[in-house]
């Protein structure tokens, strides 16, 4: 039976595959594929919290610092990109004379722009980690630490127009690697990267829940100081779920520039980050899928009835947090398993009074 | 000189409204763990009783002291509604508490935002705060002394009503050992409430004083509630000293970097300082020392 | 002998002025069950904390010539330094065998925990054998009974390999019958492991201690055999000032099976 349960999931993912990358294209016009593929995207986001906070116990309440983090890594490539040899369009407008800011220089090229989406969250997400796992910061001081990081990263942008875009953000990108994001075909290659991505994500998810560091990770969410007493480092095991949790935000963060052709810092401000937390609490912090399809939802509920009726999706989100974490603090997927556990209760009822017969053994 | 005087002078004065934001934080915080993220939304519901006192009271020089008590019950008792409703329920699962009171934050603040202007109200200053006080040579609005002389009082009536009446003994005790304190006979769901009430209230007159100096609209709570929490982090948990001190700090700090800097690059400044900070010092500046496993 | 043994020399523990633990010594050694003892606040569990690296101590305490103190809890667990709490605490989310199997981890390359396990480890299989849960391999720990909880934790050290197991009050709340089944458990593993035992129930300590150190205010009162410290007029005058007669009246009546008690020597 325990041999069963990781093969189960191997087949849901494999489902949930087939689903995103051959059901969906077919079925789905180009309006509603690129929203799914902005869904995807906060569903990598997703999974990364699901890791961090729902097996790791550390509330990662700024994830949208990393997300932002491969967003404008990827923005300054691809507006550079459009731009050719020049200057962006936006910069001329503030000041037509200044150069190219240093920092941007290096987003010319594509290598090193990848390898900043993949390094940049390692390297913030190492030190911020290192500097206060090691100092034992963590439940609501991690939270509002992780918090505050996202609002003063979202400040500093929404201040520095000229070299960031400021509120407007950036956008209007034309090529994405050399393709021409106009044509539709381009944009299902972009979609399936993300999809893709996502998927990729939850394998490795799903191969680390099973294995042993799986097991040390929610061994120290519980018993962080026990833990410690069996010789290990609770701020390694930490450390290595918070970095992965900002990859996982960062290469989000990456896809949704080409995908939804805009980045401002309302995407990864206070806001934006408490709604990724708001999905993956709804689907299930601590489930394999739970946080995926949960960002899914609440992200399917913010592009449609947060246009549409923006004062109702507020309070929507803001009962989705009373009622999911009051009622049922592990997600709509610790309602499966109740629903099958009711099924087959009586088999196996492991009570206390088991103790007996143990006594024998121990004392012969 | 010119490069320290007028932050200092401000930075005391922000650093005052940080602290009147914080108290009641930290004395929820501090005695029951739960996290109230709507307790920003508790100081704008401060800040619109303060407007709406003035449509009643025409005179502002009588309106804001009224609406101070006022602004103190009304953000109270919506704290006890809270701690009724929903908290009580999530003792065990602090974190959670976060979690729920951000809920809670993006109901009070949307309903804000629909009851009143989007682009917030005027809350009109008293005339006897009119005017500048001269300090080492430099002038200084007096409404920003007004807002040090509030949150004097409110630590000291604070600190008065903790050390020598009998409630606040229970609440001292509760805090220490809440065990302890029950099987001493003391009602500790009764000192939650009265906690409650009474930290959500002090939100309330942090509001009045916030109405004054910036503007009153349905965002100005997100504003405060991470530099309050950051100040409750830094002062060390149920350290009224702690609070003050670390809420002094934090406001000098916030004005010596904006004024050197930026306004934005301030903030980034003082976050990084106070992770600099519980580097040195994770529990914060002052702790209460047990032996417990945690 | 020494050079595998827990000499603890003049430790002293201080909470912001409050002397806790003013300059005990004590050694504990391979081959016996050794107990800490003492009426409430007598510093048995500080020293236990200082010797872990959980308090901050001074003086010095050393396995097999390492010195422990000043050293973050994790590496001196690397030593080979176990230990158990007063409320048994494992992972009441995983079952009998991932606590064990975490508690094995530390001798794996840190690769390894990449990998889903296969089987069973030989050292989690014996200390399931000699704790008696050998059934209760897939029971999520958090349904085990109290006892059970106890005895997976002293599995736990065993597959761990700590050299020196440091158990603080481990029969408090169990049955007369869990007791004496602990109490052989912990003598036949002393004789491959150093055992250093704080307890209050006088009863069991007379039933398997090998030698006593009893503690009083911070300070070493007393050391010897259990018959030794029974006889120690000071011990009598500390439990007649404290704990009260009924104690003394206890520790006085020499029990049939005590003194020496039946150790498999190897």
């Amino acid at each position: 039976m325990t041999k069963l349960k990781p093969r189960l999931s191997l087949i849901g993912i494999g489902v949930f595959a087939v689903l995103l990358l051959v059901v969906a294209p077919l079925v789905l016009t180009d309006h509603w594929l690129s929203n799914l593929g902005k869904y995807c995207c906060w569903a990598i986001a997703a999974v990364g919290i699901g890791l961090a906070w729902g097996r790791g116990g550390m509330l990662v309440m700024g994830q949208g610092v990393f997300f932002a983090l491969g967003a404008y890594s990827m923005a300054m490539h691809l507006t550079l990109e459009t731009a050719g040899a020049g200057v962006p369009g936006f910069m001329v407008l503030y000041d037509p004379l200044a150069p190219l800011p240093a920092f941007w220089e290096p987003f010319r090229s594509a290598a090193f722009t990848l390898l900043a989406i993949v390094l940049l969250p390692v390297i913030v997400a190492g030190l911020l980690g290192y500097a206060l796992f090691k100092r034992r910061v963590k439940g609501a001081y991690f939270a509002i630490l992780s918090q505050a990081l996202a609002v003063a990263l979202a400040t500093l942008i929404s201040s520095t127009i000229r070299e960031t875009g400021g509120d407007t953000g950036l956008s209007d990108f034309k090529y994405f690697f050399g393709f021409v994001l106009e044509d539709p075909a381009n944009r299902v290659m972009v979609y399936l990267i993300a999809a893709a991505l996502l998927v990729v994500c939850l394998l490795v998810v799903w191969q680390l829940y099973r294995s042993r560091f799986g097991e040390l990770l929610v061994a120290t969410r519980d018993a962080e100081e026990r833990v410690r007493f069996l010789g290990y480092d609770p701020a390694t095991v930490k450390l290595v779920a918070f970095v992965l949790a900002a990859l996982m935000a960062s290469i989000g963060g990456a896809m949704f520039v080409p995908i939804v052709g805009i980045i401002t810092p309302a995407e990864i401000g206070a806001a934006a980050s408490i709604l990724m937390i708001a999905g993956v609490a709804f689907g299930g912090r601590a489930s394999l899928f739970g946080p995926a399809l949960g960002a899914m939802a609440v992200g399917w509920g913010q592009s449609s009835l947060g246009s549409a009726w923006p004062e109702g999706w507020t309070y929507i989100v803001g009962l989705l947090f009373i009622v999911v974490i009051l009622f049922l603090p592990k997600g709509l997927s610790s309602l499966l398993p109740r629903f099958t556990a009711a099924r087959r209760s009586p088999g196996e009822q492991p009570a206390a009074g088991t103790a007996a017969p143990e006594l024998e053994a121990v004392q012969s | 000189m010119n490069a320290l005087v007028p932050p200092l002078l401000n930075g005391t004065a922000q650093g005052a409204l940080l602290l009147l934001a914080a108290l009641g934080l930290s004395l929820t915080f501090g005695q029951m763990g739960v996290i109230n993220m709507a307790h920003g939304e508790f100081l704008m519901i401060g800040a619109f009783t303060a407007y709406l006192v003035q449509q009643v009271i025409d005179s502002s020089d009588l309106s804001i002291p009224v609406a101070l008590p006022v602004a103190f019950v009304v953000a109270g008792l919506l704290g006890l509604l809270l701690e009724v409703s929903i908290i009580r329920w999530m003792y065990r699962r602090p974190l959670d508490t976060l979690l729920v009171t951000i809920g809670v934050s993006l109901i009070l603040q949307q309903a804000a935002l629909q009851t009143f202007p989007a682009q917030g109200v005027p809350v009109k200053q008293p005339g006897w705060l009119d005017g500048q006080l001269t300090i080492l040579g430099y002038s200084w609005p007096l409404r920003q002394s007004f807002t040090i002389v509030l949150a004097a009082a409110c630590v000291a009536i604070l600190s008065a009503w903790l050390k020598y009446t009998s409630f606040g003994r229970r609440i001292r005790a509760t805090v220490q050992n809440r065990d302890l304190a029950e099987t001493a006979g003391i009602s500790t769901r009764t000192v939650d409430r009265l906690t409650f009430f009474v930290g959500s209230g002090l939100a309330g007159v942090a509001g009045v004083a916030a109405s004054l100096i910036g503007g009153t609209n349905s965002q100005m709570g997100a504003q405060y509630i991470i530099p309050a929490f950051l100040v409750v982090a830094a002062g060390g948990i149920g350290q009224l000293k702690g609070t003050v001190i670390a809420a002094w700090a934090v406001g000098v700090a916030l004005s010596c970097f904006a004024y050197w800097t930026t306004g934005s690059l301030a903030q980034v400044l003082a976050l990084i300082l106070v992770i600099v900070f519980l580097q040195v010092r994770p529990q914060g500046l002052f702790t209460v020392r047990t032996r417990s496993l945690a | 002998m020494t050079d595998a043994s827990l000499v603890v020399t003049d430790l002293r523990v201080e909470f912001s002025g409050f002397v806790a633990v003013g300059g005990v010594s004590f050694d504990a050694h391979l081959g016996e069950v050794r107990f800490l003892i003492g009426p409430n606040g007598a510093g048995k569990t500080t020293c236990i904390d200082a010797i872990t690296g959980l308090s901050r101590a001074t003086g010095s305490a050393r396995l097999g010539g390492r010195e422990l103190l000043g050293r973050p809890v994790h590496k001196i667990v690397r030593f080979g330094v176990g230990r158990t709490f007063q409320t048994a605490s494992v992972f009441d989310e995983l079952s009998v065998l991932q606590n064990l199997d975490i508690a094995a981890g530390r001798h794996r390359p840190a690769a390894s925990l990449l990998r889903t396990r296969r089987g069973v480890d030989a050292s989690i299989e014996q200390a399931l054998e000699e704790t008696g849960l050998a059934g209760e391999l897939a029971t999520p720990a958090g349904i085990l009974s109290h006892g059970q909880k106890q005895w997976l934790e002293i599995a736990m050290l065993l597959v761990q390999d700590a050299r020196v197991l440091l158990l603080d009050e481990p029969v408090a709340g169990m049955s007369q019958d869990e007791r004496t089944a602990t109490g052989g458990l912990l003598q036949r593993v002393a004789a491959k492991r150093i055992v250093l035992v704080v307890e209050h129930d006088m009863d069991f300590m007379r039933r398997f201690a090998t030698r006593v150190t009893v503690l009083h205010q911070g300070k070493v009162l007393s050391d010897g055999t259990v018959a030794e410290v029974q006889a120690d007029p000071k011990v009598q005058e500390v439990y007649l000032g404290t704990a009260g007669a009924a104690t003394t009246a206890a520790m006085s009546v020499v029990p049939e099976a005590a003194g020496t008690p039946q150790r498999k020597e190897d």
